[in-house]
């Protein structure tokens, strides 16, 4: 195992590279003068200056990519325009609420999609399968924006059951923290739902036909203990991939779903630095999402490598 | 976008699942066209792009008004006979505007479909053939990956500002990793059959065999990934165009639609239930076509191809 991690490690760094000569890319796209920009509104000729010889724009190219990658391992991303503080800070301050929300959606997601996922692979080609994939496919199609839409007009407007537009945090209690987290949960843990519940049921699917399963069978184990202990277990494995690399998907969901709900996290935040332009802002949240996102994929494949022990030898 | 495919070298049932959607590639013949005209499903899904095909070629003859001819008496009247889905805060009738939207969902796709597959189908193959070059080529595709779609194209579209172009560069480049990944699983796949050793053992140059034997034997995998990465642009463009960054405000678009309509939600809903409507339509229709296309390549498989998912 320890030799599988070295190696595993090993293969992030040049992936890492790649994400960051991206993000020196998007960061020399700039629009206009990104000294001008990163420095703040109303920095004077001198500021703005200094700005230029610490981003090192003055020096050649590959000063500058070194220069950007200290910045990025010290996650200095400049001011933010339009909130004049270090992007850095805006983004902290904003990920409360989103890591809530994406937490209560992957929650949801799970806990419709494993039932469903087993109960349409157990009653495979029966009206019972056909109505679980109906429901994943809804939820593959229909967009988290247009959902949560309808949702605030059903139940926030006509019915007037739950609070639209408010942030409570865990801390305040765990009822006001449901009645306004349940609606913004799902319209963003939908999407995981179907997804998550088709791969249950593939893999499900899948495992039915192992050999082991004939032999629990054999034995005389009835149908239940065979399918939520032997089967569910294995076909759950799968399970951590999409679960993992789901947090792309939510994070991106979130932009939209937090936007209609209001609700001020890294989401909203990262909708209104896009309708101001606010160009640092954007690009340290891309950044920082990417950066997650190769630091999950590590867990997922070592989740995977603890609980299949052949995949230790094989890579 | 959330493929279920780790990013390096890793597990993947995915990975298997994109590769064995080849096997059955040489008997995709006959019995193949007559297996897909009878899944129903798959027909829906067809139907459902033929649909949006016609209607954005003849979005002139269909809509009963122009899309952007405003009658300030006539505003936010609720469907009727004259105004099937009723009319928005300027007037303007919101099925007229809905069927001119259809072009714009059409050429986004279109466009991005084609684009995203040239550029990252020579790089998955090349990778999948030249096992020198593979593990570079595949790093940086992973490194692309890291990256999610809808994220990545709005900090384009903040870099480059809104327009219908800038739209179509930022979802191919967004799309093109995944193409790259499955070309290259499809490849190696391609590489073990007995044919391909045949014809490099007559001495086939490599450039041939990659047109000749690789090429048209990873076509049905890419196929299936096509009417699926259609389906992701589709609702990545409604995204983008409903957070204000997608195309300009006088082009029809049915996520702008749906962002108009929000703020009339309690007085007019029918602003924003219709256009939303038909992407969740369009979508499920490509979703369709996509399952029904890698169920008849592949009837084992049921679950999810790498780029299936939306992020």
């Amino acid at each position: 195992m320890r030799s599988y991690l070295a190696r595993r490690l090993a293969s992030a760094i040049p992936v890492i590279l790649v994400v960051a000569i991206v993000g020196f890319v998007l960061f020399r796209l700039t629009p206009g003068d990104p000294a001008a920009l990163l420095a703040g509104d109303n920095a004077s000729r001198e500021q703005i200056e200094r700005t230029r010889q610490y981003l090192g724009l003055d020096q050649p190219l590959h000063v500058q990519f070194a220069r950007y990658l200290g910045r990025l391992a010290r996650a200095d991303f400049g001011q933010s325009i339009f909130l004049g503080r270090p992007v850095t800070t805006a983004i902290l301050e904003r990920l409360e609420p989103t890591i809530s929300l994406a937490i209560a959606a992957e929650l949801l997601a799970l806990a419709l999609a494993i039932p469903l996922g087993l109960l349409a692979a157990v009653r495979a080609n029966t009206w019972l399968d056909q109505a679980a994939m109906a429901l994943a496919l809804a939820g593959l199609s229909i967009p988290a924006f247009w959902l949560g839409l309808l949702l605030v007009f059903s139940f926030g407007v006509k019915l007037g059951w739950l609070p639209v537009g408010e942030f409570r945090p865990l801390r305040d209690g765990v009822v006001p923290f449901l009645r306004h987290m349940i609606l913004p949960a799902i319209s963003l843990g939908l999407i995981q739902m179907a997804l998550t519940a088709r791969m249950v049921r593939s893999s499900m699917l899948e495992v039915l036909r192992e050999d082991y399963i004939r032999t629990a069978h054999a034995k005389g184990m009835t149908g239940r203990a065979i399918v939520l202990r032997h089967a569910l277990r294995n076909a759950l494995i799968p399970t951590v991939t999409v679960v993992g690399l789901g947090f792309g998907a939510l994070v991106s969901g979130a932009v939209v779903v937090e936007t209609i709900f209001a609700l001020p996290g890294l989401g909203r935040l990262t909708a209104s630095a896009l309708l101001n332009r606010d160009y640092p802002l954007i690009q340290a949240i891309l950044m920082l999402v990417a950066m997650i996102f190769i630091v999950m994929n590590l867990l997922v494949d070592l989740t995977y490598a603890y609980l299949d022990p052949r995949l230790r030898i094989r890579y | 976008m959330p493929t279920s495919t780790p990013a390096s070298g890793s597990v993947t049932e995915p990975r298997g699942a994109a590769v064995s959607a080849l096997r059955p590639a040489a008997r995709r013949t006959r019995p193949g066209l007559t297996r897909l005209w009878r899944s129903r499903y798959t027909i829906a899904g067809l139907g459902i792009l033929g649909a949006l095909i016609v209607l954005a070629l003849f979005a002139d003859q269909v809509a009963p008004y122009g899309p952007n001819r405003m009658r300030p008496t006539e505003r936010l009247q609720p469907p009727s006979a004259a105004h099937p889905f009723g009319t928005d805060d300027l007037g303007r009738d919101i099925l007229s505007r809905a069927v001119f939207g259809a072009r714009l969902t059409l050429t986004i796709g279109a466009i991005v479909v084609p684009l995203s597959l040239l550029l990252g189908v020579p790089l998955g193959v090349i990778a999948g053939y030249y096992r020198r070059v593979d593990g570079p080529i595949m790093r940086i595709v992973d490194g692309l990956m890291a990256f999610p779609a809808v994220l990545f194209a709005i900090t384009l579209m903040a870099a480059l500002g809104p327009s219908v172009a800038n739209v179509i560069i930022a979802l191919s480049l967004a799309y093109a990793p995944s193409a790259a990944r499955l070309a290259r699983g499809s490849t190696l796949a391609v590489q073990a059959m007995t044919y391909v050793e045949a014809a490099r053992a007559l001495g086939v140059p490599d450039r041939r065999l990659i047109a000749r034997h690789v090429l048209p034997n990873i076509f049905a995998p890419l196929l299936v990934l096509a009417s699926f990465t259609f389906a992701v642009s589709v609702l990545t463009e409604a995204i983008l165009s409903f957070l204000g960054a997608g195309a300009p405000p006088s082009v029809p678009s049915w996520g702008t639609m749906v962002a108009e309509g929000r703020n009339f939600i309690e007085a007019a809903p029918w602003l924003m239930f219709f256009p939303g409507c038909c992407i969740a339509i369009v979508v499920m229709g490509l979703n369709l076509l996509g399952d029904g296309l890698r169920d008849l390549l592949d009837p084992r498989l049921r679950g999810g191809l790498p780029g299936s998912g939306l992020s």
